[in-house]
């Protein structure tokens, strides 16, 4: 191909790039594998991963999905899942999605959702740039600092640019949670919204009504970052407070993606129907064809950029199809009640969790209740507890000093329904020796 | 195509209207909501809010497409036609009846430098040939 385009080397077809700006990491890029090869590798690596027993949360959670989920999945109908145009050619999958924001839309206590966005981060940063269009005149947004870093992080990256400033609120060392009291003082002048994340980074469960009421008294939308599996237990955000929140979005993952190093997974994005056509993303909706019966096409198409360019609310154009149609048939699978087993099975497991760590001098870093994590002081550096409790195949949490030096010393741990009572036991026992050799050093 | 003999035209499809208040009626043409299609929304501008001659101040979207309004003389938007935000297809049925939002002008004589309807019709049938 070099050759036929005239160029003597790879390099030199670069050459118009700036030393500066190249990134010579590519080089490290091995050379072509085939079939074979590429298979025995991928399965080495897989053999890495190991059978852990995790109790890691932090935004990605581990959820027994039901077998029938990814059989259903990977049909050939789903399995090729870009967004469709043509409603003559995939009714199948357009009501896939008309389904799953139905389902979505009731789980958050919304009019309308969208058919999905790349991920729970990045759906905070188009839910930031969706408040200020629909403020009109302001361009401030406060961010709870208690809010996941790697959330406010991509909303940076992505509204920085844009003049949009993110004004960080503080959390009740206590509590763990943001108060209205807080609010007052740091808050001076007009915002176009306020951030709630429920549970919020440390599993803490916040006082969402009085937080809402906050923002819609002066004039602010309430945006709700919420874990869905939470909301079969907790208030739905179109409840919280008198009016309810404006704009809900999360991650997706919990219901039926799997961990899967990281990826891919979805956002979530519902709103207000006032606020619709402010929603990035694809709609897909409910109508009726020539001779009256029921389809489904993507709707309020205008939105969107192919169609309004310059004016478009987002440069989204597509939807994380696949994910999508897990997350539909996940929430099928277990219906409303079979959706709140598992969120009680996760909050109660947690409380299993300290009580059994009590003993050992391990206590919640916060005061207010938790979901199905909770940050847990232990009064030692926990890198090297964590490193012991490796060697014993559990994954214990996350050290809570890699997001915050005023935290270290806690580790943030999460208990889903796929922990037993034998796997908390053996938690506990495997924390215990791991402690007393910390503390034997200290 | 219907032109209105009563009211001056915008290059960009608006009309504009003086009323007997001396604000100044805004709506889009019969040519252009025939090219927009039926119409299923329209974003009206703020009341309060100026504009400049010009300026992009509401949107009006068919099944087809979204297309901005443009206000045809300078002024402050002093009443807009809510009935529109339910029933965007009076437009349709009637596009010199369904007002979209009435400006205060700020010079009354901008609009001598809008077209007559004679001169709208001719610039239409010469877009069209």
């Amino acid at each position: 191909m070099l050759e036929a385009i005239g160029a003597d080397s790879i390099e030199a077809l670069f050459d118009e790039i700036p030393e500066a700006l190249k990134d010579t990491r590519l080089e490290c890029v091995p050379r072509a594998s085939n079939e074979m090869e590429i298979s025995r590798l991928m399965q080495e690596r897989a053999a890495q991963d190991g059978r852990w027993s995790s109790f890691i949360g932090a935004g990605a959670y581990e959820h027994h999905i039901p077998a029938a989920v990814w059989q259903l999945v990977t049909r050939g109908e789903f399995y090729s899942a870009y967004t469709p145009y043509q409603a003559e050619a995939s009714q199948g999958t357009l009501q896939l999605l008309y389904e799953y924001q139905s389902m979505i839309a009731g789980l958050t206590g919304l009019d309308a959702a969208n058919a999905s966005l790349y991920d729970g981060a990045s759906a905070l940063g188009e839910a930031i740039l969706m408040a200020v269009r629909l403020h009109k005149s302001s361009r401030r947004i406060l961010i709870p600092r208690n809010l996941h870093p790697h959330y406010a992080a991509a909303a940076r990256t992505m509204v920085s640019s844009q003049d949009i400033e993110l004004v960080e609120v503080p959390y009740c060392a206590q509590r763990g949670t943001v108060d209205a009291a807080t609010l007052e003082v740091i808050a001076d002048g007009a915002a176009a919204a306020l951030v709630i994340p429920q549970p919020n980074a440390f599993g803490v469960l916040e006082d969402v009504h009085a937080l809402t009421d906050w923002a819609h008294r002066r004039g602010m939308l309430a945006i709700a970052a919420v874990n869905p599996v939470s909301l079969a237990m907790l208030a739905a955000p179109g409840r919280w407070g008198a009016q309810g929140a404006d704009i809900a979005l999360g991650e997706g993952q919990p219901l039926g993606v799997p961990l899967s190093a990281g990826g891919p997974y979805f956002g979530f994005m519902t709103c207000k129907a006032a606020h619709i056509r402010q929603m990035p993303g694809r709609i897909a909706g409910g109508t009726v064809d020539a001779a009256g019966a029921r389809g489904f096409t993507l709707t309020l198409q205008a939105r969107e950029q192919h169609i309004r360019r310059s004016k478009a609310t987002s440069n989204i154009c597509t939807n994380q199809g696949l994910a999508v149609a897990a997350a539909t048939i996940h929430m099928a699978l277990l219906g409303p009640s079979g959706l709140r087993r598992v969120a009680q099975a996760c909050h109660a497991g947690l409380q299993r969790l300290i009580d059994r760590l009590r003993p050992l001098g391990v206590r919640p870093r916060f005061t207010a209740p938790c979901f199905h994590e909770a940050a847990l002081e232990l009064g030692v550096p926990a890198g090297p507890v964590l490193e012991a409790m490796r060697a014993e195949r559990i994954l214990g949490g996350l050290d809570l000093a890699d997001w915050s030096a005023e935290l270290g010393g806690a580790l943030l741990v999460c208990v889903t329904e796929t922990k037993t009572d034998a796997d908390l036991d053996n938690y506990a026992r495997v924390l215990s020796a791991a402690l007393a050799r910390a503390r034997g050093k200290g | 195509m219907k032109v209105a003999q009563d009211r001056r035209y915008a290059s960009t499809h608006e009309w504009a209207r003086l009323e007997a208040d001396g604000s100044v009626a805004v709506g889009i043409t019969d040519h252009a909501q025939e090219l927009l299609g039926d119409l299923v929304f329209v974003e009206l501008p703020e009341l309060g809010k100026s504009f400049a001659q010009g300026q992009e101040c509401g949107v009006v979207e068919s099944v087809k497409a979204a297309s901005d309004i443009y206000a045809p003389v300078a002024g402050l938007v002093t009443a807009v036609n809510t009935e529109l935000a339910d029933s965007p297809e009076r437009i349709n049925q009637d596009a010199y009846a369904a007002w979209i939002f009435k400006l205060a002008p700020s010079d009354p004589g901008e609009l001598a430098t809008l077209m007559d309807a004679a001169a709208y019709e001719g610039a239409v049938n010469a877009d069209q040939d």
